[in-house]
């Protein structure tokens, strides 16, 4: 069942509505847990388009095994996907630092509100995010330390390589899944991927990783496989390699895969002068979970992180 | 005058990247420090940056600069974006005004605030002339973040209409402002009449009230009018006017001018058929402190602030 979750008129003729699609079971008791994956809060992610689809396929196929109520958001920010904007459209606004929103608010941190209001009391929520059109990511969880101890349980069935705690950042107190957390509701946010593009596998690997938490949840009691046994890294683990040449970078690795000290990242080179600028190098051995993926880079840029093998 | 190098970056095809500061007095007592415009809209910014070069330099060839005191203005932080008409960052759309106090180690944009906070720091008084998230016309103001080290009798001093206190949300730890006052420094942000465009009346007040400001404190000698004994406001008694219909935006009223409970403040006309949708009456007796500026406007957009109760 589509449902309006927001809605604002447009200057002319054009509605900007935030809609959701709400699956019940076949049968409901009044019990049913609420389970919601949102997503598309970047307009330029697109990662999580694909696992919309495919979780709404096969939870219609397999209806008979749902067992709790699924909702799925997969446009927080539809002007945004829609113009290829990582913003909010008009105002510019990132929708992932205004939350939880305010009724009284600019129209942008009233959709905010309307959705945090949406969402609240749900058991359960996943943010999907998908980094940026720079960086191509691993499918991971993400966990702000101050709330990492309630949601690490959860996190270890989404069928991800890792789990990153990272440290608290005041900054990222406005964001959706903090908001929600500190209203009560675990939400877990999902990296995965590069903007503006699909990674099938990476989406299917999600998807399987969210049936795994259902049935955990007692919200799916149909097959689903053995989720992955993630790495846990506090950040320490991680080593990361910046650019510190502008220039075109040409990677010499394999994103996903694993690496030794001292080894060939990629070069940074000079297309007008036909010289190499840098060559980078691995800090540690390790797993490449961050690669670049848009070759453009300035002086800074992030080239890789690499997540040290003594944690495995 | 002193011309210094602030932040250099190289670049593949673009001319480097550099930030100059101007110098006005000995290299004694950091007294007071000036930033213009950090957004690629901020030419308003930018040209009262260029203004108080040129003022200060006449001070300072006619001794007025008293005693060691030292004052650095940089005019522009990210002209870069000014050049090809970019709101933020060009390269990667991220706003500098929300990276401070930045990594000398981390990604470009961030290597950047932080090359510049190592120099803006330190000062006793930080000024900058900023913009708002909120497109539009406001009345020349005085803006500090309730930190715990803000001082509004200090703001006062700036001799322009209205102080206003604004509480920081998570998002506003990352400014300028607020970095500079957790560094000891008191910050100033000045906002007046215009952003994209050049406002030459209001520019030149802005430029007067950082004279008058400094004369004050004791750091220049300059003879001007005493300027106005400020109203301090808090941002959130500030009474929002919503529209209640989209469509082409007809304003009636303007920043400073004073309206009664009742007045009409805007018309909201349907863009197919030109009839008119809603009138928007002023919900308060008070004084327009916000205007929105474009000729179109969402449906519960904020298109006024209304200083409540307060008469011209």
């Amino acid at each position: 069942m589509i449902k309006t979750v927001a809605s604002i008129e447009l200057p002319v003729n054009e509605t900007l509505e935030i809609r959701k699609n709400v699956i019940q079971p076949e049968h409901l008791t009044g019990e049913e847990k609420r389970f919601c994956i949102v997503t598309g809060t970047h307009g330029d992610e697109l990662e999580g388009q694909y696992v919309c689809y495919e979780l709404n396929r096969r939870i219609q196929e397999q209806r008979r095994h749902l067992k709790g109520i699924v909702e799925i958001y997969p446009a927080l920010n539809p002007l945004g996907i829609d113009t290829i904007t990582r913003a909010f459209p008009v105002v510019d606004v990132d929708m992932n630092r205004i939350f939880p929103g305010t009724e009284d608010g600019s129209v942008a941190e009233l959709l905010a509100g309307k959705i945090t209001e949406d969402l609240a009391g749900a058991d359960l929520c996943i943010d999907i995010h998908a980094s940026n059109i720079y960086i191509r990511e691993i499918p991971q969880v993400r966990l702000n330390e101050s709330t990492s101890n309630n949601l690490l349980e959860y996190a270890k069935y989404l069928n991800t390589e890792f789990v990153w705690v990272h440290p608290a950042a005041t900054v990222l107190e406005s964001t959706l899944a903090h908001t929600m957390n500190m209203l009560g509701v675990p939400t877990l946010v999902v990296e995965m991927g590069v903007g503006m593009r699909i990674t099938e596998k990476f989406c299917f690997q999600l998807v399987d990783g969210i049936f795994c938490l259902m049935k955990k949840l007692g919200i799916w009691d149909g097959d689903v496989l053995t989720p992955k046994e993630p790495i846990i890294s506090l950040g320490g683990e991680v080593g990361l390699v910046n650019a510190e040449k502008p220039g075109l970078f040409v990677s010499h690795v394999k994103h996903r895969h694993d690496i030794r000290k001292g080894e060939v990242i990629g070069e940074i080179v000079n297309p007008l002068k036909g010289t190499v600028e840098e060559t980078l190098y691995a800090p540690c051995d390790g797993l490449i979970f961050t690669l670049r993926a848009y070759p453009m880079v300035e002086t800074g840029a992030l080239i890789a992180r690499i997540l040290e093998r003594r944690q495995s | 005058m002193r011309r210094e190098l602030i932040f250099s970056m190289k670049n593949t095809y673009r001319d480097d990247f550099r930030v100059y500061g101007y110098h006005f007095g000995r290299s004694g007592s950091k007294a007071a420090c000036i930033v213009g415009n950090m957004r690629g809209n901020e030419v308003q910014q930018l040209y009262i940056g260029s203004l108080l070069v040129k003022m200060l330099r006449e001070i300072e060839m006619h001794g007025g600069i008293v005693g060691d005191n030292e004052i650095l203005v940089i005019p522009s932080v990210n002209y870069p974006a000014v050049n090809v008409g970019k709101h933020f960052w060009p390269t990667d759309n991220t706003d500098l005004n929300r990276l401070f106090p930045g990594n000398p180690t981390g990604e470009t944009t961030s290597r950047l605030t932080a090359g510049i906070f190592e120099k803006v720091k330190g000062y006793g008084y930080g000024i900058q002339f900023g913009s708002l998230s909120m497109a539009g016309d406001y009345v020349p103001h005085v803006r500090m973040m309730e930190t715990g080290y803000h001082n509004p009798g200090l703001a006062n001093l700036f001799g322009l209409p209205y102080v206003v206190i604004r509480k920081p949300t998570p998002y506003d730890t990352a400014t300028l402002n607020y970095n500079w006052q957790m560094n000891g420094t008191n910050a100033f942000s000045i906002h007046t009449a215009a952003t994209d465009q050049i406002d030459e009346e209001s520019a030149r007040q802005a430029a007067s009230s950082v004279l008058r400001f400094l004369t004050r404190m004791g750091i220049i000698r300059y003879h001007s009018h005493n300027g106005y004994i400020a109203s301090v406001i808090r941002e959130e008694d500030l009474t929002s006017v919503k529209t209640d219909q989209a469509g082409f935006f007809r304003r009636a009223v303007n920043p400073g001018e004073e309206v009664a409970r009742g007045d009409l403040m805007a018309t909201i006309i349907e863009p197919g058929t030109g009839e008119i949708l809603s009138q928007i009456m002023a919900p308060t007796d008070g004084i327009v402190f916000f205007a929105h500026s474009q000729p179109l406007v969402m449906e519960r957009a904020i298109i006024f602030k209304v200083i409540r109760r307060l008469h011209s």
